[in-house]
């Protein structure tokens, strides 16, 4: 089986997503093909060096993709996998794979399932599971080849295949003029006194904060145990918090000593963000919510009852 | 969250008839591009129950116009893989300039409706994007990575746009307007083309294994505020 992999990058580094996928391909005894786009042969090459494990490259450069274009990763991606004719295409459950999985898998007419934790060769086919519904429920679906998967962050350890030798990649030709989409600018985190990836304990809040009215509580709960105050997305699209404050997929990547987070359901953006963490602890009144699948310690209850009696505990304890 | 007899799909019931997230997000963007650039907005669904409900919510909100593509009754759980082609037909048909989809919903679990549209109508498309604004020909969208990296990007119009946030927090809608739109008739439309193949009779959904996960402290607030204080001092976190 030989495996098309979609590798992503930045700052000339290939994304430790892409790695783990060829950890992924490996693990079902697949040939891992890295797909490598960038803005000219060198960083072609450099950023295919880092592919460790990896059986083979196709190496793209233009300057029209030496930052991430969809049009233009699309349009690649669907040549390879028309010249190539792969039996398992796969992409990252990141930005780019929300782009490219679907793309091509209607422009190739292939199947295509998203949110992949699992992988399996399952008789002719392959076997995955998928997270669903905000990771309330997994999905099993069986899935003929060809077809595209587009896996989650941390579905395999990129570290697996470290050490072992790097292909050369095999330059392609794709044509990308007359594209409808420009790259105008790329933009870097804004850098701000909030660090949460450096701090050691964070408490996080949810939706279920509800509004700027009750922030106050979530403040005097974080000055109390001494970590940084954190938001999960719609509480910084709500604009209760700022965006250096957002902990997950599209924000702050964390591994604090305590993750202590109340209001948040846990959906699978939301974990890639902090399932690393030494110590979580999730406040829920939410029995059936998924974070007390991840958590390590877990309390169904109220949290606008549960903050004010943990701030004063700790208060009068200091 | 329960799961419906047959495991293929969940008890209806649980999602309710409430916009999801992210499409709120899109209604509201594009209201935001009414306002700020004239633009004509028309809201669709594809729906075998609520989606009037869901269309008169958006009528509210302020679209122009609403069209509801009529699906049978058996339909209710078409994937966005199935729906795309009877969306891409009542879109040419309408001939917009912009797309704007929510980056995910309940009815849309991989996020895949934009790109599919993308794909199927040959338009440029981005997905996970916020800060949508126009300028002639041609639409400007912010597309957000992981790390909180992101790109400012152009994409000539037509255009598809999986939408993450809107420039403006969704407005609030009140009721006595809802109501006064009861008696409003929604337009529908048959779809001419079929839904699209999906891997829907090769799936099935379970819940999440519970073991191996958090161990669960009980008791009220009182309780569970004194056994965290432990937990916490116990391991010099406090
Ligand atoms: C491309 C993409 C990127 C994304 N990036 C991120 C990201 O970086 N970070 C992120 O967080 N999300 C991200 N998301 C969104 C993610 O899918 C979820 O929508 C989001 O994490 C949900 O946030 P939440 O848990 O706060 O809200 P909800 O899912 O609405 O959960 C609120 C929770 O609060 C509980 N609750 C309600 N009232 C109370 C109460 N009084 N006491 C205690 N609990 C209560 C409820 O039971 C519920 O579980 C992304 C999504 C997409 C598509
Ligand atoms: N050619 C490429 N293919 C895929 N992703 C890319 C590419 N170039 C950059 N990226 C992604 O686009 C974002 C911005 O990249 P950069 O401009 O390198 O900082 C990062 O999230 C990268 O992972």
């Amino acid at each position: 089986m030989r495996c098309l992999i979609y590798v992503e990058h930045n700052g000339g580094q290939v994304a430790e997503s892409a790695l783990q996928l060829g950890t992924l391909a490996k693990s079902i005894g697949a040939e891992a093909v890295g797909l490598v786009c960038a803005g000219d042969g060198e960083a072609v090459a450099d950023l295919t060096r880092q592919l460790s494990g990896f059986d083979a490259a196709l190496g793209v450069a233009d300057p029209v993709v030496s930052a991430y274009n969809a049009q233009a990763a699309a349009k690649a991606l669907t040549q390879c996998v028309e010249t190539q004719a792969p039996d398992l295409v796969m992409t990252s459950y990141s930005t780019a794979g929300i782009d490219l999985a679907p793309t091509v898998s209607i422009k190739a007419d292939l199947p295509m399932i998203g949110y992949v934790l699992e992988l399996a060769i399952d008789g002719d086919g392959l076997a995955a599971v998928s997270m669903v519904y905000g990771g309330k429920l997994r999905a099993k679906t069986e899935i003929a080849t060809p077809c595209i998967v587009a896996v989650m962050p941390g579905a395999a350890k990129a570290e697996a295949l470290a050490g072992q030798p790097a292909p050369n990649a095999e330059m392609i030709q794709v044509d990308l003029s007359g594209l409808a989409m420009t790259v105008v600018e790329t933009l870097e985190p804004e850098s701000s006194d909030v660090n949460l990836a450096e701090a050691e304990k964070i408490f996080c809040v949810g939706r279920a904060l509800g509004g700027t009215e009750k922030i106050g509580v979530a403040e005097e709960m974080a000055a109390a145990l001494g970590a940084e105050l954190a938001g999960s997305r719609p509480v910084i699209d709500a604009g209760w918090m700022p965006k250096v404050r957002q902990v997950g997929k599209s924000g702050t990547k964390v591994k604090p000593k305590l993750y202590f987070m109340a209001g948040v359901s846990g959906a699978p953006e939301h974990l890639e963000g902090m399932e690393d963490s030494e110590l979580i602890i999730a406040i829920n009144s939410d029995e059936q919510a998924p974070i007390f699948g991840k958590a390590h310690y877990g309390a169904v209850c109220d949290m606008f009852q549960l903050l004010p009696a943990l701030t004063a505990r700790l208060n009068a304890g200091k | 969250m329960e799961l419906g007899e047959d495991e293929r799909d969940i008890d209806r019931e649980w999602i309710g008839l409430e916009l999801n997230p992210f499409d709120d997000q899109a209604l509201e963007q594009a209201v935001l591009l009414k306002e700020s650039v004239a633009a004509r907005v028309t809201a669709i669904a594809a729906e075998a129950e609520g989606g009037e409900r869901m269309l008169k919510t958006a009528l509210a909100r302020g679209v122009d116009e609403v069209r509801l593509i009529e699906l049978d009754e058996e339909a209710v759980q078409l994937s966005s893989r199935a729906r795309a082609p009877l969306y891409a037909e009542a879109i040419a048909e309408i001939a917009p300039d912009l797309v704007l989809t929510g980056v995910l919903s309940t009815d849309d679990l991989y996020g895949e409706l934009a790109p599919l549209l993308g794909a199927i109508l040959d338009w440029p498309q981005v997905s996970a994007a916020s800060q949508v604004t126009q300028k002639g020909a041609s639409v400007t969208v912010r597309q957000e990575y992981s790390g909180g990296a992101a790109a400012m990007v152009e994409m000539q119009l037509p255009a598809v746009v999986g939408l993450q946030t809107a420039s403006r927090p969704p407005r609030y809608v009140p009721g006595s307007k809802l109501r006064d739109l009861l008696k409003v008739e929604i337009p529908t439309s048959e779809p001419s083309v079929e839904p699209g193949a999906d891997l829907a009779d090769a799936t099935t959904l379970e819940l999440p294994d519970s073991s191996g996960g958090a161990e669960m402290i009980d008791g009220n607030a009182e309780v569970v505020a004194e056994k965290i204080h432990g937990i916490l001092s116990e391991r010099g976190l406090v």
